[in-house]
């Protein structure tokens, strides 16, 4: 198999260099800042995540909107790991957020900051999508409906934003809330640097379970035309398993029956 | 358009002679409203805690028809009927919005009245609730209609429309709250940002309207 630009060693790779940059940047060449001192510095990871998180909640909509067109299960294999994934990055932007409160106003969680507010109503919503997938038994309707949810929470993103901002009365101030307008020059850059590390790792992460499920695919397949009779322990699975063209499912998938 | 006003005049007609929905929902409510009496231990209510009491218990009230709004169409094969009938799947989408819409505001008619007997010194503000619990209804029979269709497809019913419709629900609430906690203050009627909250409302009932309607069709599909 040749090296691409996109394969998964790549990202891995570049990933750890830039993260490696920016993590080096931000404790040796952006400057402290002036009102929060150190734990300012969380900024780098802390924003980079959730925009990143937010960005893969949106693209899982739109993969979302391609299974339903073409029927192609990749697609919602593309979804589901994209969701996978933004859960995970999820999880630490709250962790990173209740951290920076601590530090920053004393208190491990706080209702006055809205992104984060946002953060854990958009969480508690995707925190739902493996239920729903566990709960529906046939594959396709499983992927039909998986997508259905991807439109309606990738939807529902921007307008909670909206929504619970606008339901903040107090306007405080925020270092990233005038984006990088509001940045002096070297802290721009090293967020930058960091922003794009992140996302590198966000798509190596990807990458890497989307080759995991195509390999585990593939290696059930492979027991299947080996041992006819043998039966693999039934492990059911929120998980799309049936990954599309790159693997060729034959009809000869044996019916374990439903549970 | 013919396709609609049959599932709807057909669902509206299993409630008029069952009162399946609405009565239970009538009851939770009035039942809701006393325990937070004891819970919030307060005999009036009034601004911020007055409007949660009320979009909280709606919203609540709301899940029991949600849950129930593709019963008969579980039990009797009526998923199977519109899909060989040759009307439009999306209208049956609409319908069912429709259908809950009607509950919802039958039960606020009924509900609002209590919550302002139980709890309101004077009936003044709820003219100026009309358009906000109106707006919500909407907004959340839309997305009750998509979520139900789901729950009742998956094998986790009861347990999946909650789940999926809280957090959605949660914009919802938080302008229909917004809306209401100012028109609820014990001096009389405030409009504190009514506009900005009616706008809010707005674009979630079209958003999910339009979501629903677009993708209803790829859940009846077999």
């Amino acid at each position: 198999m040749k090296a691409r630009l996109t394969s998964a060693p790549t990202l891995v790779t570049a990933a750890a260099v830039v993260i490696t940059a920016g993590f080096g940047m931000v404790f040796f060449y952006a400057p402290l800042d002036a009102d929060q001192g150190f734990i300012q510095k969380i900024f780098y990871l802390h924003v980079p995540l959730a925009i990143w998180a937010l960005l893969g909640f949106i693209i899982a909509g739109i993969y979302g909107i391609k299974y339903l067109r073409t029927n192609d299960p990749a697609h919602d294999a593309r979804s589901y790991v994209l969701i996978h994934q933004s859960v995970i990055f999820a999880t630490t932007v709250l962790i990173t957020g209740s951290i920076w409160a601590k530090a920053a106003w004393g208190k491990w969680w706080i209702w006055d900051e809205p992104t984060l507010v946002s953060f854990l109503i958009i969480f508690l919503l995707y925190a739902t999508y493996y239920p729903l997938r566990y709960s529906i038994e046939d594959r396709e309707r499983q992927a039909r409906y998986a997508s259905v949810f991807a439109i309606v929470a990738g939807a529902f993103v921007p307008l909670n934003f909206m929504a619970v901002r606008l339901a903040e009365s107090l306007i405080h101030p925020r270092t990233f809330a005038t984006a990088e307008g509001g940045l002096p020059g070297s802290m721009a850059l090293t967020f930058l640097v960091c922003f794009i590390g992140l996302g590198l790792m966000f798509f190596a992460l990807i990458k890497f379970e989307l080759e995991a499920k195509r390999t585990a695919a593939e290696l059930s397949r492979l027991e299947r035309q080996l041992a006819p009779d043998y039966e693999a322990p039934y492990r059911r699975t929120a998980a799309p398993t049936d990954l599309g063209a790159s693997v060729s499912m034959e009809a000869d998938r044996p019916d374990r029956g439903s549970l | 358009m013919s396709g609609l006003l049959a599932i709807l005049g057909k669902d509206l007609r299993i409630e008029l002679r069952a009162w399946r929905s609405l009565a239970p929902m009538a009851l939770f409510s009035a039942t809701v409203f006393v325990i937070f009496r004891f819970a919030l231990d307060r005999e009036r209510l009034e601004g911020g805690i007055a409007a949660g009491v009320l979009v909280t218990t709606l919203l609540f009230a709301s899940l029991l028809a949600i849950n129930r709004i593709f019963i008969s169409e579980r039990e009797e094969g009526g998923f199977d009927l519109i899909r060989l009938s040759p009307c439009d799947p999306s209208m049956m989408f609409l319908a069912k919005t429709a259908a809950l819409t009607i509950y919802l505001i039958l039960l606020e008619l009924i509900a609002v009245p209590l919550f302002a007997l139980f709890f309101l010194d004077s009936a003044e503000a709820l003219p100026a609730l009309a358009p906000v619990l109106v707006l919500a209804a909407l907004g959340l029979a839309a997305v009750g209609a998509l979520i139900s269709t789901i729950a009742t497809m998956s094998s986790a019913r009861d347990l999946l429309a909650p789940l999926l419709l809280l957090p959605l629900s949660i914009p919802l609430v938080i302008a229909a709250a917004g809306a209401a906690s100012p028109v609820l203050e014990a001096g009389g009627p405030g409009f504190e940002r009514y506009g900005t909250w009616l706008a809010v409302l707005g674009l979630y009932d079209v958003i999910f309207c339009a979501i629903g309607f677009a993708v209803f069709d790829y859940l009846l599909d077999e």
